[in-house]
């Protein structure tokens, strides 16, 4: 036991990963919190890496500490290196990691710098945005476990998960609609520039040729935007024709070939320069907007499965001999060995060891359960503790929690809605075709000659590319704001289908509350490991939800096991006394506990500890929901939102949580994964959409089936179950707001829309007198792509800043 | 007056090898990570770490 007393100094950050140091660990005048922490530095010291603490102030990561190094055995394992590395041969092996602990400059150094400390690494290299780490190693000189237990030593331990054993799919996509952009806008300005001659000269170049070369330039040049650059519209309007539907990139498809169509006939036939100038520009335009929409958050993920939780490892005991195997392998009956902090990967029976199952992950439920030889446990809760051995019932794709993926709703791409813009484009179109019409009919009277070029003229002129502009920049510009506000969207659909919103279900645990840290905190003088030990073994076996609480608290602390108790009384609301290792502890009420001069000032649950008749101080278990709960519920209810709880807790904050909600919410309490889906499928009867916010894989199934899911996650680059949008759970609390924003995004195009309808109105009145000069058409579309942009992204911004996001 | 024909036939190839240099960057996968260069150029190099670097 430290003899000095802590609570009077204030501990140094440690130098390595900045949390305070306890217990003194000084290494050449640097303190650090734990030996881990200060075997990462010498490790750096000796490879000359110190500039790593040169570029961010105590950058490292909390080392483990205990660090278990059996537990990646199974990268032994030829099976596994295979489905993990990218290439292989005798002297090289690829392999890229996944590293959610990446996140500043040092990082990125020290996972460059591999290299320098262990020669066996020939190449690093980090893409911090995807939070991932490529490397390139000698097999002869470091095994693949070795390069992982490194990272994990160094303290980025990679994600490995049995989706790596999967197909990897490739990122060329992204790198074409670059390059599409860049063709398209190359070709678009060089155009553009070839035309300005004839313009200026009103149509009469006088150097003999020359306009002949510049229209079959201009040809050329077209050629690539309509064959290689255009090819996204053309597919998307094909695949929506062959679904049977008309969408928006039907009539602009339509109006692009005809452009086209036209421009090269007047060039061949030699008649006149054509509108390619205003073709390519659209398309350029059009583009640009896709690019912009397409906001895309490398680091999140929006469409796991069990498979990204569940370990690629498992180690099997066969004939009394350990063996690691891949997941996949597993076969019923097999016995496994789960050890501390591993995940159990299918439903299974304890055969030897004393487990203590941490489920919060699936369930939600923060405290870990006890369970002794004979139990069922059941896959995705994680071991606390020491080794266990486990005789499987199920294979791991049949366990119960798993199950909730053959529901229906993850084999069919999710039903989505098709946006408002689509309809409009099929009323735009049958106006437009009605124009073309009557202007034929018109001109069919007085001068049949002109009619295709009016016909086709007012068919270049009305495209509702306008239209699809303004929404892809709306939308787009929507996307970048809450983003900021740390609300990431899958798409731009989202938007629409979060205006339409009108049911809102929470999940409890993790979602409106905060699970985790942060709540318990102590008062007093600072408790040494042991004595809190003892007050966690004593804690332990009370049922009080403020024992829980504390109990797994001081579990997170420090990994000892319980110590057991020779003695043990409870009484019911007022606290405990508990002899553990010879020492008395109690626990309880400031009146209940002897000696206890401090009154908390704060009305807030508080424990007060005694050990052996002298008072050591209090824990204060805070206010674990999230902030601003309250406030949120009367925002959305005074929006008439319909609130529902869904959770999977037992009824213990029921009136903490009508305090918050109101009488008018419905709670439901042990709702399975499987009931959270249908409690979703029986709201989508009722009129308007259903949002759900969740965590955790219970609510795996309900984030799917919702009309808008929500994942809320304290750290957003780590673990969520598939959905439409990952939020911060800091910003929770902005949710009100941000159904409002998107309410406001689709009143923004249609005014934008009125706007392009002013500019089609103009441009079909010249198209109908069949005096759409390619100049009038050069000076119209720049102008009312441009004009709409600004508008919808200043109107966007504009009421962002007004609602305060 | 030809002038004019070879004049635009040369900007036209000086224009196409830019866009040239444009698809190859793209496809070189120049275009996939835009932060994490930024940081990368910023480290220092010691003298002695380039000659490992050249012996991988």
């Amino acid at each position: 036991m430290p003899t000095i007393n802590l609570s009077t100094v204030t501990p140094v950050p440690c130098f390595h990963c900045g949390e305070p140091c306890l217990d003194a660990f000084v290494e050449k005048d640097l303190s650090f919190c734990c030996s881990g922490c200060r075997q990462v530095y010498l490790l750096l010291n000796e490879n000359d890496l110190c500039v790593y603490y040169d570029i961010d102030s105590s950058p490292g990561i909390k080392a483990k500490g205990n660090f278990v190094s059996g537990s990646f055995a199974y990268l032994d394992d030829e099976v596994i290196i295979d489905q993990l590395v990218q290439f292989r041969s005798e002297e090289q092996m690829n392999v890229t990691f996944s590293l959610p602990q990446m996140y500043c400059s040092s990082c990125i150094f020290i996972l460059e710098n591999l290299h320098r400390i262990d020669a066996g690494i020939t190449h690093s290299q980090a893409h911090f945005e995807r939070k991932e780490v490529f490397i390139r190693f000698n097999p002869m000189l470091i095994s693949l476990r070795k390069v992982v237990e490194l990272l994990a030593f160094i303290g980025y331990e990679p994600r490995i998960s049995l989706e790596d054993a999967g197909p990897k799919e490739k990122i060329s996509f992204n790198r074409r609609k670059i390059a599409e952009l860049g063709v398209a806008g190359f070709c678009f300005s060089n155009i553009m520039m070839l035309s300005f001659p004839e313009y200026f000269s009103g149509g009469e170049i006088e150097q003999e040729g020359l306009k002949q070369t510049f229209n079959w330039i201009i040809f050329t040049l077209s050629l690539p935007v309509l064959f290689f650059a255009a090819k996204s519209i053309f597919v998307a309007a094909a695949k929506g024709l062959r679904q049977g539907i008309i969408n928006i990139d039907a009539p602009i498809a339509l109006a692009i070939i005809i452009t086209f169509a036209r421009s090269y006939y007047e060039i061949i036939s030699g008649t006149g320069t054509g509108y390619l100038d205003s073709g390519t520009g659209i398309i350029f335009f059009m583009l640009i907007g896709r690019w912009f929409q397409h906001k895309t958050y490398d680091a999140l993920s929006f469409d796991r499965q069990y498979k990204s939780y569940f370990p690629l490892g498992v180690t099997v005991l066969r004939n009394f001999k350990e063996e690691n195997i891949p997941v996949t392998n597993l076969k019923n009956g097999e016995i496994i060995v789960i050890r501390n902090e591993e995940m159990i990967p299918a439903d299974a029976r304890i055969l030897e060891g004393v487990a203590l199952i941490d489920y919060s992950f699936v369930s939600g439920e923060d405290a870990p359960v006890d369970k002794y030889e004979g139990d069922l446990v059941f896959a995705g809760g994680k071991q606390k503790g020491g080794a266990i051995q486990l005789k499987l019932v199920k294979e791991p794709s049949q366990s119960y929690i798993t199950q909730l993926w053959n529901n229906d709703i993850f084999s069919k791409t999710k039903n989505k809605e098709q946006s408002f813009i689509h309809p409009w484009s099929r009323y735009f179109t049958a106006i437009l075709f009605s124009i073309a019409l009557l202007s034929a009919c018109f001109w069919a009277y007085k001068d049949p000659s002109k009619i295709l070029p009016v016909v086709t003229a007012v068919l270049i002129v009305a495209c509702p590319c306008s239209l699809l502009l303004s929404a892809t920049f709306t939308f787009g510009n929507m996307l970048r704001i809450f983003g900021k506000n740390k609300l990431y969207l899958k798409n731009a659909s989202v938007i629409e289908s979060l205006a339409k919103v009108h049911h809102i279900v929470f999940d409890k645990t993790g979602t409106i509350t905060q699970s985790g840290k942060a709540q318990v905190q102590f008062n007093g003088d600072a408790l040494s490991a042991q004595e809190q030990g003892w007050v966690r073994s004593a804690a332990m076996h009370s049922s009080h939800s403020m024992s829980n609480t504390l109990a797994g608290f001081l579990r997170r602390a420090d990994l000892t096991a319980a110590a057991p108790l020779q003695h043990f009384t409870e009484v019911a609301g007022q606290g405990l006394v508990a002899d553990v290792q010879g020492a008395r502890v109690a626990l309880g009420a400031a009146s209940f506990v002897k000696d206890s001069p401090r009154q908390s000032t704060s009305a807030s649950s508080v424990v007060h500890v005694n050990i052996n008749n002298s008072y050591k101080g209090f824990y204060e278990i805070g206010n674990h929901y999230r902030q601003g709960i309250p406030e949120l519920a009367r925002q959305l209810q005074d929006a008439k939102q319909q609130l529902h709880i869904l959770s999977g807790d037992n009824d213990a904050e029921r009136q903490n949580l009508t305090a918050m909600f109101g009488a008018a919410t419905p709670l439901s309490f042990q709702v399975s994964p499987a009931e959270k889906l249908s409690y979703i499928k029986e709201l989508q009867q009722q009129k308007g959409g259903v949002l759900m916010a969740g965590d955790g894989l219970n609510d795996a199934g309900a984030l799917m089936q919702a009309d808008v899911g929500i994942a809320v996650s304290d750290d957003a680059a780590r673990f969520s179950p598939a959905c439409d949008a990952i939020m911060d759970g800091a910003a929770l609390g902005k949710l009100a707001a941000f159904i409002s924003y998107a309410r406001v995004g689709r009143q923004i195009v249609m005014a934008s829309f009125i706007l392009s309808i002013l500019y089609n109105v103009v441009g079909v009145s010249f198209a109908v007198q069949a005096k759409l000069s390619p100049l009038v058409a050069a000076i119209l579309m720049p102008l009312s792509s441009i004009s709409i942009v600004l508008l919808v992204t200043l109107l966007t911004s504009l009421v962002a800043r007004r609602k305060n996001l | 007056m030809s002038a004019i024909f070879i004049l635009i036939g040369i900007s036209l190839m000086i224009a196409a090898s830019f866009l040239a240099a444009f698809i190859w960057s793209v496809s070189s996968g120049q275009y996939d990570d835009d932060y994490t260069p930024s940081v990368r150029m910023l480290f220092e190099n010691e003298p002695k770490e380039t000659n490992t670097e050249l012996k991988n």
